[in-house]
């Protein structure tokens, strides 16, 4: 994999130094040249307007990817309680080993002490099969432990590839795991496809990915995984065309969970693990629950956010009273949790929540990327702000331009008399 | 016996600042800062807390990068670190986080004397918060993530750190060697301080390359990398809405509500 620059072709126009995320591009003796930052992303092949651009693909290499088969599912739990990530990637886990073959299993990896019984929630879900690893000392998270359990069933079964929840647990898990298997791993991934037909069809509808290239009967199995990067600037898809498994971490609230079978039933293995005290380096003192009201962002129906335009702490009072009144929870821009206006549990965007709601009111948030990133698949967006030519407006279905402050309360008046 | 820490840094385009040109989906780079990456800029802080406490401590800051990125490090020798080392080569470019942690590794390893490592949890520009993980897999320390408090004892070898949940935090005890990796919560970064930018051109940034690490150059770089980049582009934007036009607020938060209750959302 690599970006070659044709020198006889390069007109020395610069189009690709500027379209360069990575600055890897300049002007060598009016040529361009591909510096050591190149992450051969290929952004620069379709600015080339003579296409002097190219980007050569490798093919496999010699590890033999065939002798792993089916998906697994880090189905995490936390105090003897599943993660709804955990459900989400069953989900998701389903519907990508169907991609890949009729004989293709999604297993869910359950991880504790004394969880037999979330098995069958996993098989509700839509698992083929859960492969249980219990032992005392796994009964909480812990790297060393679980990192150790979980490497060694893989070295075991084998697995094409392994999902986790980008939790605060799975991102820690993760990177631990795949470095120990030598492979690929990528991070807070927003979308995941096997099948180069399904993938057009999502570049298709929400990119701007030219799809001309791609070829929809490509028999690759490979998984494609899309994630945001440069704070959701720019997307990118990722492969990991030579290692096995790949694994990728998944962000919270992106993908579906089924409808669940009530008394589905699957595969049962209980894996017996090799662990001894001395392989846990950490010792857990305590595990605290927040005492602060959890925000949950991401179940709620309607979501009343602030930005910047509030103005301090004071002005998200009002905006408090209007998720009251209209039955919503009160997210945040990043500007505002960074200026302690708000707690980081509010914040919606690439480093907060992502969320999905029927209806958000974005008040005076002006829709920096990575904002929108966090909240342009809602329903629907309505945004209010001073400012006419604020970005949000460029994702909002229902802008207003005015002061908030004016705005909010007459919806909130106007409110009751629709609901009447 | 001094107290060796060496602490992992990240030069990154400031992507608060980044924006997209909505005619050609390309990012506009122009007068975006390089910043030193947000967590590591609380990491390297950290450690300094350390050194206020135990002036025999000894900061060393390793960072990856092109040759500008010496910038950085002199920027954290104002700080208060004492010394900088930077990898530089084209051998190592073009990483994913797998192939960047081989190569911090040997860097390491080539400084060998170590009591413990501070990285910041993630890099704004990747965010993929593996690259601290990864080093310690490889080194075959212990690690703590998402750290927001951080008490050593005076011992320098038993620590305490809260790590954040997302409904919550845990109290974790480990002991020296260690990697952790931390989180704006855990403190505020302290300026560069006239004298600290002094004294710092009587420090060293030191630039190694591959050659130096002694690293296996068929576990570095773009070709080495298990994961590739496959395609890229830009997020299409949403179809625009309706700006709603009205002579006052009332009229406009009418209108809004009819067009809800017509969507039946409300």
């Amino acid at each position: 994999m690599a970006i070659q620059v044709l020198k006889d072709k390069c007109v020395g126009c610069g189009a690709c130094v500027s379209a360069c995320p990575f600055s890897a591009i300049s002007m060598v003796d009016g040529k361009a040249s591909i510096g050591t930052a190149c992450t051969a992303c290929g952004v620069c092949v379709s600015k080339c307007p003579v296409s002097a651009i190219e980007k050569t693909e490798d093919e496999n290499g010699p590890v033999d990817l065939s002798a792993y088969k089916n998906i697994w599912v880090f189905a995490e739990q936390r105090d003897g309680k599943l993660m709804s990530v955990a459900l989400e990637l069953i989900g998701e886990g389903h519907r990508l080993s169907r991609e890949i073959s009729d004989e293709t299993k999604v297993y869910a990896v359950l991880v504790g002490d004394g969880i037999a019984n979330l098995a069958d929630e996993c098989y509700e879900y839509g698992a083929d099969g859960v492969i249980l690893i219990e032992d005392p000392l796994l009964k909480n998270f812990t790297t060393d432990g679980y990192t150790k359990v979980i490497y060694d069933a893989i070295q075991e079964y084998k697995p094409e590839i392994v999902l986790y929840g980008a939790t605060h647990i799975g991102r820690d898990l993760a990177p631990r795991i795949a470095a120990r298997c030598n492979t690929g791993l990528t991070a807070d991934c927003t979308r995941l496809d096997i099948k180069v037909s399904s993938y057009i069809e999502f570049a298709k509808a929400n990119t701007t990915l030219d799809t001309s290239t791609l070829d929809p009967n490509d028999p690759s199995t490979g998984i494609k995984q899309t994630r945001p990067a440069f704070g959701g600037n720019l997307m990118a898809t990722i492969i990991c065309p030579r290692t096995r498994p790949q694994m990728s971490t998944v962000r919270p609230g992106v993908m579906s969970k089924r409808e669940p079978v009530a008394g589905a039933k699957g595969e049962l293995i209980t894996y017996k693990p090799q662990i001894t005290a001395a392989d846990i380096r950490t010792t857990i003192v305590e595990i605290v629950k927040s005492a602060k009201e959890m925000v949950s962002l991401t179940d709620a129906d309607i979501i009343c956010s602030g930005g910047r335009g509030v103005g301090g702490p004071e002005g998200f009072k009002l905006i408090q009273e209007f998720a009251d009144k209209v039955g919503g929870v009160v997210g945040s821009s990043r500007a505002c949790v960074d200026n302690g206006w708000i707690d980081h549990s509010h914040q919606v965007g690439q480093t907060g929540t992502t969320v999905k709601p029927k209806i958000y009111f974005a008040c005076g948030i002006s829709g920096a990327i990575q904002h929108l990133a966090g909240m342009q698949n809602s329903d629907i967006i309505v945004a209010i702000n001073k400012d006419p030519d604020a970005p949000i407006f460029e994702v909002a279905d229902y802008g207003i331009v005015g002061d908030l402050f004016k705005v909010i309360p007459e919806i909130m008046a106007e409110w009751d008399n629709v609901e009447a | 016996m001094a107290f060796k820490i060496i602490v992992c840094a990240k030069q990154v385009p400031d992507t608060n600042v980044i924006k997209t040109d909505p005619k050609t989906g390309t990012l506009i780079r122009d007068g975006v800062p390089s910043i030193l990456n947000p967590d590591d800029a609380n990491a390297l802080e950290e450690a300094l807390k350390i050194k206020d406490k135990h002036p025999d401590t000894y900061i060393t800051v390793v960072s990856m990068g092109p040759p500008q990125a010496t910038d950085l490090l002199m920027e954290c020798l104002a700080m208060g670190a004492d010394e900088g080392i930077l990898i530089s080569d084209r051998a190592v470019g073009g990483s994913d986080t797998w192939a960047t942690s081989n190569t911090l590794e040997a860097a390491i390893r080539k400084i060998g004397d170590y009591d413990m490592i501070f990285a910041g949890r993630q890099a704004i520009d990747g965010d993929t918060a593996q690259v601290g993980p990864q080093i310690a897999e490889k080194l075959g320390l212990p690690q703590v993530t998402y750290v927001e408090e951080f008490e050593i004892a005076d011992n320098l070898k038993d620590i305490t750190v809260k790590r954040q949940l997302e409904d919550g935090y845990e109290i974790i005890k480990v002991q020296t060697p260690c990697m952790l990796t931390c989180i704006k919560e855990l403190n505020t970064p302290r300026y560069m301080s006239m004298s600290g930018i002094f004294s710092a051109k009587d420090k060293t940034v030191k630039i190694w390359n591959a050659k130096d690490i002694e690293v296996d150059l068929t576990k570095v770089g773009l070709e080495a990398s298990p994961t590739n980049v496959f395609r890229s582009f830009t997020p299409a934007p949403k179809g625009k809405g309706v700006v709603l036009e009205g002579d006052t607020e009332k009229d406009v938060a009418k209108q809004l509500l009819a067009n809800l209750k017509s969507k039946h959302v409300i």
